[in-house]
């Protein structure tokens, strides 16, 4: 293979792409060019580096140095100041003081992470399959299929402690044998790719960056079950993250690594993509088992649950993409490896989608339990200047808040629900001093009552009526009993709805309740909203934040 | 590309393409520095440069980080190239690509330093 002295990676997730990076890299094979330095640069375009406020990112290795928010226009000074004459241009540097090119183990956005999931991101090229394979890709499915038996898989997933990161934490390996122990000549795997959380892009970062880790976490679901056929249930919003997995797929058959006799063993196993048109409830098991057979995307009662009659009726395993990704990493370095990170009952890593009132947004990956302090603070930079931390809201619209006075909670299955809030996919909006949280609750509301598929009247009927007094409450016309019929009615709805979307719906405004309940006494019987977002019908507010500067 | 049939053909693959991605990884068993400032360009350190990469190429060693760097202030000695190889920095002074290319033969990849060259040591 060619030898090149530099590798200047580019991020071309669809953040930084978004933030005037298209066109970077043919801007920089031009300059290249002009140099003649074609032969010895290799520009390539990788995924999601994490950092996205800071997009357009590029990484220059050997050295490691990291370029933030690169224009097309910064080609000609990067390609002949650093790759001609080795000076690194220092106005796009990241910007830390004590060190003068700060390279990635140097910055604690990157240094203080774990990256399992995310270990190729941003450092492959997504649409090469021999790269993937030159950090060992394909390896564990390998292992899987010429060493191990589908008992021992599975095996091997359960002593992990793997557990779902779609949202509801259900142990993997328990949900491989139970579709392993049903009979049938046909079984199904599906990546439930259909992400919808406001704000949260962690499994769009995986497949745009690392494409291949979920084909092969398929793969070898796929051997443990018995099954010969997957899906990739992926919404039609991600354009990019399907023209990557569509070159991974052809690249893969073309290795023989999808396909027929994988390995030369009798093992056989296709992937198929499927789109969906970006319904919020499609996300949810049974519905999106109903879209990819064409029908409406409706929840079905469970059981029997997918696992039992899934897809056309047979076995079904359905998990999310980052528990995919995880799988050939379990499969390859063991069960214990796994488990040297995250706590005893949530092993791993998680991925974050942190948005919101935070200095560096974008993904990070911490091991599970992680307090919630570490990753705002140390990882995110903190609050922008002149603000206080006032809540973050984990879960998306299925989750709740965690107020400033538990900025020590460890992050993991356990801890999260005891505070009224789950982990959900991963979403993580942080919020100010200037955000009112029966506003946040209402906003939340607001996309679930939008997206309710209507099938099961407590969901479509009572998220409804609960906006209505939310709409009420943040007009000023909002009486106390509002705020008893609200917990009434929410407390109703999760125990009645059909599925997941209507039983967490109330979840926003439950927490929000728990938590700041002083703020909507304050929006009904002073007629105010203490952070001065809603507006009050005849009170006149001052607004007490008047500047906000990003640091 | 040809189907992937055993695991043995797998990790074939594999080493063949890791030495590709080497140089994102930070460590390597060699350094080679080049001192790339205008005196350093005047007097030929991009034809060195090239020379360098040619031969690496050449011998199929991709175990090396190439960084360039600015002047250091030996002017005199320009074109200066830097080995780094066992834990030893060794310097060399007005080098030539041919010079280059031995050096890369016998320092970079066999570990002997041409000592007639040598300018300094650290």
């Amino acid at each position: 293979m060619k030898i090149y002295r530099i590798h200047a990676l580019i991020c071309a997730g669809a953040q930084c792409l978004a933030a005037g990076g298209n066109g970077l890299e043919d801007a920089l094979k031009e300059e290249l060019k002009k140099h003649d330095l074609t032969e010895e640069v290799n520009i390539v375009e990788t995924g999601c580096m994490g950092s996205c406020e800071l997009g357009p990112l590029m990484v220059v290795y050997p050295e490691g140095v990291i370029y933030t928010k690169v224009k097309p226009e910064d080609a000609a000074e990067i390609v002949e100041e650093h790759f001609l004459k080795g000076r690194p241009v220092k106005r796009l540097l990241w910007k830390q003081e004590e060190k003068r090119f700060p390279t990635l183990s140097e910055v604690p956005f990157f240094a203080k992470q774990t990256k399992i999931v995310l270990r190729n991101c941003g450092l492959i090229n997504p649409e090469d399959i021999n790269e993937y394979i030159a950090q060992g890709g394909y390896e564990a499915l390998a292992k899987a299929l010429t060493e191990m038996t589908p008992e021992d898989v599975i095996k091997v997933i359960k002593d992990s402690g793997l557990r779902g990161r779609g949202g509801a934490g259900f142990p993997t390996g328990q949900k491989w044998e139970f579709a392993y122990k049903q009979q049938s000549d046909t079984k199904y795997i599906i990546c439930n790719a259909d992400e919808g959380d406001p704000g949260a892009y962690m499994d769009r970062s995986v497949l745009e960056g690392d494409p291949h880790s979920v084909l092969e976490g398929m793969a070898i679901a796929g051997y443990a079950i018995g099954a010969q056929k997957g899906y990739i249930y992926i919404r039609a919003e991600y354009p990019l993250a399907v023209k990557r997995l569509e070159i991974a797929i052809k690249q893969a058959r073309a290795a023989g690594l999808l396909g027929k006799n994988i390995f030369g063993t009798n093992f056989s196993f296709d992937i198929e993509l499927r789109m969906g048109a970006g319904a919020f409830v499609c996300g949810e098991e049974t519905a999106l088992i109903n879209s990819i057979e064409g029908k409406r995307g409706e929840p079905r009662k469970k059981p029997p649950f997918p696992a039992q009659k899934g897809v056309f009726g047979k076995p079904t395993v359905i998990n999310n993409v980052e528990t995919l990704a995880n799988v050939p990493v379990i499969i390859e370095k063991g069960a214990q490896f796994f488990r040297k990170f995250g706590t005893e009952k949530s092993p791993g890593t998680k991925v974050f989608a942190l948005a919101g009132k935070v200095n560096i947004t974008g993904l990070v990956e911490v091991p599970l339990g992680t307090p919630l302090r570490t990753i705002v603070f140390d990882i995110g930079g903190g609050i922008p200047e002149g603000h206080t931390f006032k809540a973050a809201q984990t879960g998306g619209p299925s989750g709740g808040v965690i107020p400033a006075e538990y900025l020590d909670v460890p992050m993991d299955y356990e801890n999260l629900p005891q505070l009224g809030t789950i982990m959900g996919s991963g979403g993580l909006i942080v919020m100010d001093e200037t955000s009112c949280m029966v506003d946040v609750a209402k906003f939340f509301l607001k996309f679930t009552v939008d997206e309710s598929c209507g099938k099961c009247t407590p969901c479509r009927e009572g998220t409804r009526q609960m906006l209505n007094i939310l709409e009420k409450i943040t007009s000023g016309n909002g009486t106390m009993e509002d705020i008893d019929r609200l917990e009434k009615l929410g407390n109703i709805i999760k125990l009645t709805s059909l599925c997941g979307l209507g039983q967490t719906a109330p979840n926003p405004v439950l927490s929000t309740l728990r938590y700041f309940r002083d703020e909507y006494i304050a929006h009904i019987k002073d007629k105010k909203c203490p952070a001065n977002v809603c507006s009050m019908r005849g009170a006149k507010n001052e607004r007490k934040v008047v500047n906000r500067r990003p640091a | 590309m040809d189907k992937i049939k055993s695991i043995e053909e797998l990790r074939k693959l594999r080493e063949q393409a890791q030495s590709f991605l080497k140089a994102r990884q930070g460590e390597a068993k060699a350094k080679i520095y080049i001192s790339m400032g205008t005196v350093g360009i005047a007097a030929g350190a991009r034809d060195v440069l090239l020379a360098i990469l040619d031969e690496l190429q050449k011998r199929n060693f991709t175990d090396v980080q190439i960084i360039e760097r600015g002047s250091m202030g030996l002017d005199v000695e320009e074109p200066v190239v830097v080995v780094e190889r066992d834990g030893v920095k060794v310097f060399y002074g007005h080098v030539t690509p041919d010079m280059a290319r031995e050096i890369v033969a016998s320092h970079v990849i066999n570990g002997q330093i041409v000592s007639d060259w040598v300018i300094a040591k650290e």
